[in-house]
């Protein structure tokens, strides 16, 4: 296990460089933002990291994830195409979506990555449909879906849930609760904080992440829970964690005053990155290491950035309002 | 079509038919529904596929009509062609955001790489009592948005064919059977044969003096009009819409060309609907070809009374339509 020695530090190494990766992805789609070449609400997962790499470090390749509207994490920690992910954001028919979804509907079915949509708690029911047709081909798959605590307002999240219990399907439910569903606090929404704790009567089993920004917590509480799952025991985890950014857009939003800085300050304090930092210098991970890391990923960045930046542009014909066929 | 040879068989048991061929045809077929495995749920239409391939593959479901319809459109992305079935359309608008936000558009919205072959089968009821929620017919919200098909079987050979088309589609498809009985019991000669429907309007009647386009149960209204024109030496070509989405628009513009008169008949209400769409795609088309306006019978733009007394008054008529083509012609 990760919190006993000897760790394994492949592992650690892989889980650092995955929340990195998509933290320096994020960071380019910011600057984008910042330079107007984005014409989208892209919804930035910075601070919520560990929840998809520590979930998706306990699955296998063939294991199916759907997504929100705050996707990139997901898709990137599943294994998602970089290339065709910036692409999409620009809008570009070499996009993996070819322009047509954006930025909220990424997916990359090569990867495991099925779907991801925007309209709240919808893609939650996509995972139970995926995890009855894997039970009914008897294939050995899980299917898991990543949501916020907004969703669970949802009428279909309880649809889903139960339906899932009631024939005990392998899916996964993956409630990452940052507190806020856009500018309101789960307190004016919610009758408290726990939501696991509401689940549990459903029959699912259920564990609580105080702290989701320790992945190695993450990845502990994932592991046994898909163990669970793998045995067609529906399970819910409610991973706590933190928006650092606004709803939507790349910037700050401390301003707007729906929440204070001093809550955030408290979320940086356990930033997943400082975390996993930690363990490495217990471990005597050097710094080298973390360099190395760093130079990858810009490497991998300036490559898609290129690939995006140059695809062409979707064609509307002599500047005119296409036609219906031009929108196909 | 050649008969085979076999009595005829009821618009609901056609229907019943198409399931079990379907789910003969092709194992990844399954039927999910409330009551499906009952004989009083959903007037017994779905007991023999779940006598036949049991409760694997015809599911009884909670009553979740927007978390079911997602669970199916899951089931698709991963290959399967689920069937959900709602015994009323009057459930489907507690669907409408996986129906219309999500089935709808995932090809779309996936650069066309994601298909939905997902049906969603449900029956238009009709009888006194059944009041404002009981009784809708609610074919043209449905059809407005781009990325869903939807079907009106109108009778026994289209209940089994276009519920086929609808299944082995790639998209999602609503098909609405009509509960009525002078529809829902008639008996037909109907292949046993796999067969589909192509996604075409169907020319039941051929005539010269004026196109009767019907939706749906209204093809039997028209028909027997039609009697009693004959009659009179007035020949009124009776088009069955049977799909609203996509619409086949061509020959009922073709026939109007050739009769210069339109009357569209629609189970539904009047305003924004599928009778305003073929009024304004032949006013579009053909309108240099009209000898007169054209008329519709549709519902009136209120809900529909429960009394027995203002029921039967509520819904298109035979003799609405004899007085609309009186009137025109």
């Amino acid at each position: 296990m990760l919190d006993k020695n000897p760790r394994d530090r492949e592992l650690l190494k892989k889980l650092y460089f995955e929340m990195l990766r998509i933290r320096r992805v994020e960071e380019k789609l910011t600057e984008w933002c910042n330079s107007g070449l984005i014409k989208a609400p892209v919804h930035l997962s910075i601070g919520q990291e560990a929840v998809a790499v520590g979930v998706m470090a306990a699955l296998k390749p063939q294991d199916k994830i759907v997504s929100t509207h705050r996707c990139h994490g997901h898709y990137l920690a599943k294994g998602g195409d970089l290339k065709k992910m910036m692409a999409e954001i620009l809008g570009k028919a070499t996009g993996c979506c070819k322009g047509k979804g954006g930025t909220m509907h990424l997916f990359d079915d090569s990867a495991g990555h099925v779907i991801s949509a925007p309209l709240v708690g919808a893609s939650i029911s996509f995972a139970v449909g995926l995890a009855l047709s894997f039970k009914m081909k008897g294939e050995d798959k899980i299917a898991v879906t990543f949501f916020g605590d907004g969703a669970v307002e949802e009428g279909i999240f309880w649809e889903s849930i139960n339906f899932a219990s009631v024939h005990r399907l392998p899916v996964l439910f993956v409630c990452e609760n940052n507190l806020y569903a856009t500018h309101s606090h789960i307190l004016k929404r919610q009758p408290s904080e726990n939501i696991a704790e509401r689940v549990k009567p459903h029959g699912v089993n259920i564990c609580r992440i105080d702290d989701a920004n320790n992945i190695l917590r993450v990845v502990e509480v994932a592991t046994s829970m898909v163990d669970l799952v793998r045995k067609n025991q529906p399970c819910f985890i409610e991973a706590c964690t933190y928006r650092l950014k606004e709803h939507w857009g790349v910037g700050e939003d401390w301003h707007l005053g729906y929440r204070s800085r001093e809550e955030g300050e408290k979320w940086m304090a356990k930033c997943p990155f400082k975390q996993l930092q930690k363990v490495f210098d217990e471990e005597d991970i050097p710094q080298s290491e973390i360099v190395e890391m760093e130079k990858i990923i810009k490497k991998e960045i300036n490559e898609a950035v290129e690939f995006a930046v140059k695809s062409p542009q979707l064609e509307v014909k002599n500047g005119q309002r296409p036609s219906q066929a031009d929108y196909l | 079509m050649a008969r085979d040879h076999r009595k005829p068989i009821t618009y609901k048991d056609a229907a019943t038919e198409a399931l079990l061929q379907a789910m003969e045809k092709d194992e990844k077929v399954f039927l999910m529904g409330e009551g499906v495995d009952n004989i009083t749920g959903v007037y017994g239409q779905v007991l023999p596929a779940y006598k036949k391939f049991g409760p694997s593959r015809v599911i009884d479901t909670p009553l979740s009509e927007n978390g079911l319809t997602g669970f199916a459109i899951g089931a698709a992305l991963d290959g399967m062609r689920p069937v959900l079935i709602h015994q009323r359309n009057d459930f489907m608008l507690l669907a409408m955001d996986q129906m219309m936000n999500q089935a709808a558009k995932l090809r779309y919205a996936s650069g066309g790489h994601h298909k939905v072959p997902l049906t969603i089968l449900s029956f238009v009821a009709r009888r006194p009592g059944e009041g404002v929620q009981h009784s809708h017919s609610l074919q043209s919200v449905f059809a407005h948005f781009p990325g869903i098909k939807v079907g009106m079987p109108a009778s026994a050979v289209d209940a089994k064919g276009m519920l086929l088309s609808a299944i082995f589609d790639d998209d999602p498809v609503i098909i609405l059977e009509h509960r009525h009985n002078p529809l829902f019991e008639k008996k037909e000669f109907v292949p046993k044969r796999y067969y589909e429907t192509p996604f075409t309007s169907n020319v039941v009647v051929s005539g010269q003096d004026v196109t009767i386009v019907t939706v749906s149960i209204t093809l039997l209204n028209a028909i027997e009009a039609s009697g009693e024109f004959n009659a009179k030496g007035i020949y009124p070509e009776i088009m069955d819409l049977r799909w609203l989405r996509p619409i086949d628009i061509n020959p009922i513009i073709q026939s109007i060309k050739k009769t210069g008169r339109l009357l569209v008949v629609d189970t539904g209400w009047r305003s924004c609907s599928i009778s305003s769409e073929i009024v304004a795609l032949v006013a579009e088309r053909a309108h240099g070809y009209l000898k007169c306006p054209p008329r519709r019978i549709t519902l009136p733009d209120t809900p529909c009374p429960a009394s027995q007394y203002l029921e039967p008054y509520y819904h298109p008529t035979t003799k609405a339509i004899i007085q609309a083509v009186k009137e025109m012609v």
